[in-house]
C-alpha cells in the first residue's frame, strides 16, 4: 500500500484511505465478507460479555448437565453451569487471551527479525540459529514441556506460546525486512544518523506492512487453536475461567448420549479460524495482487 | 567425493547437532525447575532429610555438565531414569512405562500414514488432472475446512457421527423432523460402519482387533494431515504442467494421464516429499490431542498426564522421543528431496 506512493504532481488525483477501503470492501468476494460478519461478531459478544450473559460466569445450578430448556437455552455443564454464559464469556476470555499472545509475539518476532536483517552480521547469526533450533522441536510439544516446568498460569501461558510463536515471526520478517533494509533510502537514514530504532520504526516497518498483516491473522489463528488445544488437554486455561478448549473437554462424555452442546464450543473454534482464514486469503490477494494459479 | 553423497553428510551431520542441542535444552529444564520441587512433589510433612535425599535421586546436588552426560549415556543405554511416581522400595523406570505406549503411538501413526500418504497423493493428482473441474472444487473446498478446524473438533464429530447411528431416531431432532426425512437420515446413518470411540487396547489385544479399534483416530488424523499433502501435490504438478517439456508432450499426443504420471510426476517428487514427511511430522503433534480424546494409550496422553503432575523425567523422555522424530523425519525429507533432484546440490 504505502510503498505505492504517487508522485507529488497526481496527489490530489489520489483517494483517501477511508474511500479506497470502502471500493476494496465492494470487490470483495462472499467469503471475505462472510468472515468479517462473523468476526465483528465474535468480537461484539466478546467485548459486551458481561451485558449479553444470561448468568454471571460461574454461577452453579442445582441441575448439572441439564438439558436445553426455557431457563438453561443451551443446558448446563458439568457443575450446573449454564452454557450459554459460559460460551459467551469462553468468547471473551480465548479471544483476548489469543490476541494478548499473538500481540506478543509479533512485538518480539518483528522487532528482533528488522534488528536482525538491518544489522545483518553477528546479530543475525546469533538470532537466526537460535531461531532454528527452537523451530526444531514440535512447538506443541515444547510448550508441554515449559508448562510442566512453570506450571499453567495464563501468564506463562501467554509468554510461552508467544515466544514459541515469536520464531515463525521473526523468520517472517527477517526475509521481508532484508528486501527493504538494502534500499537507498534506508542507506540515506543510515547516513543521516539515524539510530536503528527511527529507521526501524519509520522506514523499514511501513514497507513491509501488508505481508505482516496477513501473517498476524494466520499466527492469530494458530496461536488460538494451540491455546484451545492446551486447555483441551486441561494443560492450559484453568478452571474456573470459561474457556471454549476446557469446555469441550468437560462436557465430552455428553457426546455418548449423543447430545451435541459440547460440539458447540469446538464449532465456535472452528468457525473464527475459518472466518479469519477467508479474510487473510482476500486480504492477501488485494493487497499482493497474486492470483495463485487456478 | 561424490558431491550427492557429500550433501547427504553434511545434513546427517547438522541433524545430529540439532539433536545435540535439542537434547540440551529439553535437559536444563530440569534443572529449571523451581526451588521448592522437591517440596511440592514430596508434600508438605517431607522432611528435610527426604527432601534432600529426593534431590540426591534425581541428581539435583551435582554440577549440570556431569549430569548432562550420565543422562545421555544412560538414555544412549535405553535407560531414561525413574519417574518422580516412583517410592522408595518401588522403582518406577521412565522407559518401562513408555515402551509399550511407544509402540501404540507408532502403531497409529503407521496406520494413519498408511492410509493418508497415497490417499493424498491420489486425490492432488486427480485434482491436477481434472483442475477447475468440480472434483477439484470439491476436494479443495473440504480440505480447506478441515485444514482449519482443530483436531479436537473432527474427532468429536466423527465420533458423535458414529454415536448417532444408534441414538438419531430416538432423538428429539428427529421427531421434529418429517418422517420421510428422519427415516432416510437414519437409514444414511445406518450405513457408518459402528467404529469404537473408546480406543482402549492392550498388549494382549490381537493385531486386527487393534487396527479396527484405531480405526477412529486414523481417520480423525488422516483427515487432518491430507488436506495439506494433497493441495502441495496438485499444486506441485500443475507447477509442473507449464512447463515447455509439458507442452511437448501434449503436442506429441500423449493422454493426460501418462503426461501427469510419466513426465510431471517425477519432477514434482522433492516438493511432494518434502510436505509428506512435514506432515507426518506433523502427525506428532496431532497425535497428543486424538490420544485424549479415544483415550488410546499412546505415549501423547503419556505426556499429557506427566505434564499434569509435573512427572519431569517422563516429560523429558517424550519430549525428546518426539523432537528426534520429528528431527528425523525432516532430516529424511531433505536427504529425498537431494536424491530426486540433482538440482538442489546447486544452491543459488
Amino acid at each position: 500500500m504505502t510503498s505505492f506512493e504517487p508522485i507529488a504532481a497526481i496527489q490530489r488525483l489520489r483517494r483517501s484511505r477511508a474511500t479506497r477501503a470502502k471500493t476494496a470492501l465492494k470487490k470483495a468476494p462472499f467469503s471475505a465478507w462472510f468472515g468479517i460478519v462473523v468476526i465483528v461478531g465474535y468480537v461484539f459478544v466478546a467485548v459486551l460479555a458481561h451485558w449479553i450473559a444470561p448468568y454471571g460466569e460461574t454461577q452453579v445450578f442445582s441441575e448439572a448437565f441439564a438439558p436445553w430448556s426455557q431457563e438453561f437455552k443451551l443446558g448446563t455443564d458439568q457443575l450446573g453451569r449454564d452454557m450459554l454464559t459460559r460460551l459467551i464469556y469462553g468468547a471473551r476470555n480465548t479471544i483476548a487471551i489469543a490476541v494478548a499472545t499473538t500481540l506478543l509475539s509479533f512485538a518480539v518476532g518483528v522487532s528482533l527479525g528488522l534488528l536482525a536483517a538491518l544489522h545483518r552480521g553477528w546479530l543475525d547469526q546469533i538470532l537466526s540459529r537460535a531461531v532454528d533450533v527452537l523451530m526444531s522441536i514440535p512447538s506443541l510439544i515444547f510448550a508441554l514441556v515449559l508448562l510442566s516446568i512453570f506450571g499453567s498460569s495464563i501468564t506463562s501461558l501467554i509468554v510461552i506460546i508467544a515466544l514459541l510463536d515469536s520464531t515463525r515471526v521473526f523468520r517472517l520478517s527477517r526475509a521481508v525486512g532484508l528486501n527493504v533494509a538494502v534500499m537507498e533510502y534506508v542507506e540515506v537514514a543510515r547516513l543521516r544518523g539515524e539510530g536503528a530504532r527511527w529507521i526501524i520504526a519509520k522506514e523499514i516497518l511501513p514497507n513491509v506492512m501488508p505481508p505482516l498483516v496477513a501473517e498476524f491473522g494466520l499466527r492469530f489463528c494458530f496461536v488460538f487453536l494451540t491455546i484451545a488445544a492446551l486447555s483441551f488437554l486441561g494443560v492450559g486455561i484453568q478452571p474456573p475461567t470459561a474457556d471454549w478448549g476446557s469446555m469441550v473437554r468437560e462436557n465430552a462424555t455428553l457426546i455418548t448420549y449423543g447430545d451435541v452442546t459440547p460440539l458447540l464450543p469446538a464449532g465456535a473454534i472452528a468457525l473464527l479460524t475459518v472466518s479469519v482464514n477467508f479474510v487473510v486469503d482476500w486480504f492477501l490477494h488485494a493487497t499482493s495482487g497474486l492470483r495463485d494459479e487456478k | 567425493m561424490n558431491p550427492v553423497a557429500r550433501t547427504v553428510l553434511e545434513r546427517l551431520g547438522l541433524g545430529l547437532i540439532t539433536l545435540f542441542i535439542v537434547s540440551i535444552i529439553i535437559f536444563s529444564a530440569i534443572a529449571m525447575l523451581p526451588g521448592d520441587f522437591a517440596k511440592a512433589t514430596l508434600g508438605q510433612s517431607a522432611t528435610s532429610e527426604t527432601v534432600a535425599a529426593f534431590q540426591r535421586e534425581i541428581g539435583i546436588d551435582r554440577p549440570p555438565v556431569e549430569r548432562y552426560f550420565v543422562w545421555v549415556a544412560q538414555m544412549l543405554h535405553g535407560d531414561f531414569g525413574s519417574s518422580f511416581a516412583s517410592r522408595t522400595g518401588y522403582r518406577r523406570s521412565v522407559a518401562e512405562i513408555i515402551a509399550p505406549r511407544l509402540y501404540n503411538t507408532m502403531f497409529l501413526a503407521a496406520v494413519t500414514a498408511l492410509v493418508a500418504v497415497p490417499l493424498a497423493l491420489g486425490l492432488g493428482i486427480l485434482a491436477a488432472l481434472y483442475r477447475n473441474g468440480w472434483f477439484d472444487r470439491l476436494v479443495n473446498a473440504v480440505t480447506l475446512t478441515t485444514i482449519s478446524f482443530p483436531e479436537f473438533f473432527v474427532a468429536y464429530m466423527l465420533a458423535y457421527l458414529v454415536i448417532s447411528r444408534d441414538t438419531f431416531i430416538g432423538s428429539d431432532f428427529a421427531q421434529s423432523l418429517p418422517h420421510w426425512l428422519a427415516a432416510s437420515l437414519g437409514w444414511a446413518l445406518n450405513a457408518v460402519p459402528k467404529f469404537p470411540t473408546l480406543s482402549n487396547v492392550n498388549e494382549q489385544t490381537p493385531f486386527w482387533d487393534h487396527v479396527w479399534k484405531v480405526a477412529l483416530p486414523a481417520i480423525t488424523l488422516t483427515l487432518v494431515i491430507v488436506a495439506h499433502m494433497m493441495r502441495m501435490t496438485r499444486a506441485a504438478i500443475i507447477n509442473m504442467l507449464a512447463s515447455p517439456y509439458i507442452d511437448m508432450a501434449r503436442l506429441k499426443g500423449m493422454s493426460p494421464m501418462v503426461i501427469v504420471l510419466r513426465h510431471a510426476l517425477p519432477n514434482a517428487w522433492a516438493p511432494i516429499v518434502t510436505v509428506v514427511a512435514f506432515n507426518l511430522a506433523y502427525l506428532i503433534v496431532g497425535v497428543v490431542v486424538v490420544e485424549v480424546v479415544f483415550v488410546y494409550p499412546g505415549i501423547g496422553q503419556l505426556m499429557v498426564d506427566a505434564v499434569k503432575s509435573r512427572d519431569v523425567p517422563v516429560v523429558q523422555a517424550c519430549a525428546l522421543i518426539f523432537a528426534a522424530t520429528y528431527i528425523l523425519l525432516n532430516l529424511i525429507a531433505d536427504i529425498i528431496s537431494i536424491a530426486t533432484n540433482p538440482r538442489l546440490l546447486h544452491p543459488r
